[in-house]
């Protein structure tokens, strides 16, 4: 069985937008299993963010189902950690601070953090080392470098152990070297850790790296329109995107945004 | 860099001093008698042979508006918390609000006495009325700039309204809300003068109004000195408490 199921899943915004049939997402079906790295691409606003919203319980879907870990989703999943473009750390926390915040929240951990805060602090702390922030974990966000702080950021997401990681185009604001190091980040912790990530971004080279799965979308309507598997071998080296391999497989999905983007429009409602 | 740093440091000092050179100067040199404009030799003179009259009118005035300002502070609070956490609150009680706030408190103060009398009812209302919209607006703004992604993380790890609003919502407006401190306690001392001015039977205001209309103008402005220097000593505590409890959002003029 499945861990994320999606079956025929139709969201309009409001019932406004219903009832004039706008959709922002149409007729989404997939099937995600337990462990699996996806990634969504598509020309932006074409519903990508749409799609994290429903897959995390933030929104419930006009029409179909969303059933994850054998349940459908009917609100907020406690079982998910989200980051974003933006890092958006709280300044006036340290990084370890920022990184247990999740614990503050999250039950089972939300009880126990008083009793346990030392034993929930080693943990933030070893984690912040396992992405390189050694030495940096008493700093404020602010004084570390853009990279640095999305580095956090994964870290908070990942810190009450969910077992999905959702990533809204979570490397956009870097720089190309920064952010290849955190593909790696983020692939080691994937491999270490086992959970699902839905990776949502535009950029096909990293979906390509990361992913075992690559889902590309079109834009108005939000459709998912092709589902491509990477079969590139784990564990997945950054020499591996200088292959004629991987450079294929980019290509091959970057001709199907391209036919989306001219025939999109043209599309019937 | 030692000397800027330095002069950086004296500059109000440097610049209090020019100008009460330039003032004296120009009373002097242009002959202006004292019932027009008082030299500031004049007005300190009046400050050590007034001394005990003006002690005791500014005490008054000062705790009068320090009353009037903690009314404020809670009801400035409250209202924000409530018009910054609630989009229909915020609709419905905003305009409201402005229309109140543009409201001249000059034209309320004579419906205070009819309610209150002559004393101190009308000095703290007043007080309290023209200071606690720009705490409310502050308060407010802080809760309503949050982040929507920050707002969805805590969400999907099942955060309640009210979590979100004491991790994040309010230590994020504690900047604005220091802010909006040092306004509202400058205006605190205008509306306690102008409430002791038109409807006072003591402090500052009414030592200013009874002075101005004995022609004694040097008296008037050392009333008006008093004022200026308890407003700047309470602005400068709470831009001390601010530096030191949300040093983080001054991050750009820290030296480091």
């Amino acid at each position: 069985m499945a861990f994320v199921d999606f079956d025929k899943v139709w969201l309009a915004y409001n019932d406004e937008l219903l009832a004039q049939g706008q959709f922002a997402v149409e007729d989404i079906s997939l099937k995600v299993n337990e462990g699996e790295f996806i990634a969504i691409v598509g020309p932006s606003g074409c519903g990508k963010s749409t799609f994290m919203k429903l897959a995390t319980g933030l929104r419930r879907p006009s029409k179909g189902t969303v059933v994850i870990d054998g349940k459908e989703v009917t609100g907020p999943l406690k079982i998910t950690g989200m980051a974003f473009q933006a890092p958006s750390l709280l300044p006036w926390r340290t990084t370890v601070q920022n990184v247990m915040l999740p614990l503050e929240i999250v039950e089972p951990y939300r009880s126990q953090y008083k009793s346990k805060k030392k034993e929930f602090e080693a943990k933030a702390r070893a984690l912040l080392q396992s992405v390189g922030l050694a030495g940096y974990e008493d700093k404020f966000p602010w004084q570390l470098s853009g990279g640095m702080q999305q580095r956090a950021s994964i870290c908070r997401a990942l810190v009450h152990e969910p077992k999905m990681l959702l990533l809204d185009e979570p490397f956009g604001a870097l720089d190309a070297f920064t952010r290849e190091e955190l593909w790696c980040a983020l692939r080691d912790l994937h491999a270490a850790q086992k959970f699902n990530v839905i990776l949502v971004t535009h950029d096909l080279r990293e979906s390509v790296f990361l992913a075992d799965t690559v889902y590309c979308m079109s834009k108005s309507p939000g459709r998912f329109v092709v589902k491509r598997e990477i079969d590139l071998p784990r564990p997945r080296d950054l020499e591996v995107t200088y292959t004629p391999k991987f450079t294929d497989i980019v290509h091959e999905l970057r001709g199907h945004i391209g036919a989306m983007r001219k025939t999109g429009v043209s599309v019937p409602q | 860099m030692v000397v800027s740093k330095n002069v950086e440091r004296w500059s109000p000092l440097i610049v209090l001093a020019a100008t009460l050179l330039l003032w004296q100067a120009i009373v002097a040199g242009f002959g202006i008698p004292d019932f027009i404009f008082p030299s500031p030799w004049q007005i300190g003179q009046q400050f050590i042979e007034f001394k005990g009259p003006l002690l005791e009118a500014a005490w008054k005035t000062f705790w009068v508006t320090m009353l009037g300002f903690g009314l404020s502070i809670v009801v400035g609070v409250l209202l924000g918390f409530l018009i910054g956490s609630s989009r229909l609150a915020y609709t419905a009680l905003y305009p409201l609000m402005v229309a109140f706030n543009a409201v001249p408190k000059a034209a309320v103060v004579p419906i205070l006495v009819v309610w209150f009398g002559i004393g101190l009812g009308p000095g703290i209302l007043t007080a309290f009325l023209i200071s606690f919209f720009p705490i409310t607006v502050n308060i407010a703004t802080g809760l309503a700039t949050l982040e929507p992604e920050l707002e969805d993380v805590l969400r999907v790890l099942g955060a309640k309204r009210w979590d979100v609003l004491v991790k994040v919502g309010l230590p994020r407006s504690m900047p604005y809300f220091y802010g909006s401190l040092k306004i509202a306690i400058t205006l605190a001392f205008v509306g306690t003068v102008l409430a002791e001015m038109t409807a006072g039977d003591s402090g500052i205001g009414y030592l200013m109004q009874s002075a101005g209309s004995q022609q004694r103008m040097p008296l008037a402005f050392a009333g008006l000195v008093t004022i200026g220097a308890m407003a700047m000593a309470m602005y400068e505590l709470f831009s001390w408490i601010e530096k030191r409890t949300t040093g983080w959002a001054h991050r750009g003029s820290q030296n480091h």
